[in-house]
């Protein structure tokens, strides 16, 4: 009988902490989520005297995918950028976080770009009003300019068919 | 000892030399302290901003000054990260709702061992005086073995 309290308490604790083992410690639930996207005036990567403010991308759902040639996890990730521009779902447009625009070209000629636009945020600041803490990360905004979703690191097609597409549904049924 | 003095004394001159910053008001750089000390850093998450060497968080260094420098008051400034990055950059979390259990476990686990604690001096107590000692410098050597339970 007086082995039952004690006997509890360590079952409860290792219960805790077993569950506790599958949550990623890196993941930080992100404050924006059914927020509006912060705004923002960058330049295209490849016109760097056009500018791109989120004006521009009001009236439809789309995703917003951060990344860097410096990024490693960006090259793992870059098929399936490939793949998912190419089912045409919705827009996929590209923020280049801190990179210098000589080195993200040389990227995506080497390994192809996905992206139908692509705006150059060199310094990071817009990337901060994103709350990026780890590129790759790709956010899902709705015709609206509000961001619907997060994913961080990188998206796979399971990730995609998971936990982008539903959404991507749903947003465009309720868009008609 | 003194070899080491030096040596700390470099040290810290080394730290502060990496990023010199400039304020135009003591207070505003005693601030810029205490929030980069305060304020977590999101890519090496067992650091603060002061400490991290991560390039996240210089951007947000960067950004911290430029706040404090224009006259934002530390509260603006950690809302303006929390607006970003959640509770999550604070390394002292606001008491509300969901931090309710946090704030209350060091009272809560205090008062658990109290009673825990409180129920042994009882224990102890009644079975003391159950089984008071007829003679205290002749107790029987098989009464030592005994289980406290009767």
């Amino acid at each position: 009988m007086r082995f039952v309290a004690p006997l509890l308490i360590f079952l409860a604790l290792g219960l805790l902490l077993f569950f506790g083992l599958g949550n990623d410690p890196r993941y930080v639930p992100s404050p924006l989520i059914d927020k509006p996207a912060p705004e923002f005036a960058l330049p295209d990567l490849f016109e760097p005297e056009k500018t791109w403010t989120k004006a521009d991308f009001l009236g439809e759902v789309y995703l917003l995918n951060v990344w860097g040639s410096w990024c490693v996890a960006c090259r793992t990730e870059h098929p399936f950028m490939e793949r998912i521009a190419q089912r045409g779902d919705v827009p996929l447009y590209g923020l280049n976080y801190r990179d210098r625009p000589e080195d993200a070209l040389r990227w995506l000629q080497q390994f192809g770009n996905p992206y139908a636009r692509i705006l150059s945020d060199a310094d990071g600041r817009a990337g901060i009003d994103f709350g990026v803490y780890g590129a790759p990360e790709t956010f899902l905004i709705d015709a609206q300019g509000i961001i619907r979703h997060k994913h961080v690191g990188p998206v796979t097609m399971q990730v995609y068919e998971e936990e982008f597409l539903p959404r991507i549904r749903s947003l465009k049924a309720g868009a008609m | 000892m003194k070899t080491m003095l030096l040596l700390l004394a470099m040290l810290t001159l080394q730290a502060q030399a990496i990023e010199p910053l400039h304020f135009d008001d003591p207070d505003k750089e005693a601030m810029y302290q205490q929030l980069t000390q305060e304020l977590r850093c999101l890519v090496c998450q067992n650091q603060n901003l002061a400490d991290s060497d991560a390039e996240l968080a210089g951007d947000l260094r960067r950004e911290v000054y430029e706040l404090v420098q224009s006259g934002k008051s530390a509260e603006e400034v950690k809302a303006f990260l929390v607006q970003r990055y959640g509770d999550f950059v604070l390394y002292r979390p606001p008491l509300q709702k969901n931090t309710l259990l946090l704030w209350a476990a060091p009272v809560l686990l205090l008062l658990l061992g109290l009673f825990a604690f409180w129920r042994f001096l009882a224990h102890q107590a009644a079975n003391s005086s159950r089984r008071p000692q007829a003679d205290a410098n002749q107790a029987d050597p098989l009464d030592l073995l005994q289980d406290e339970e009767p």
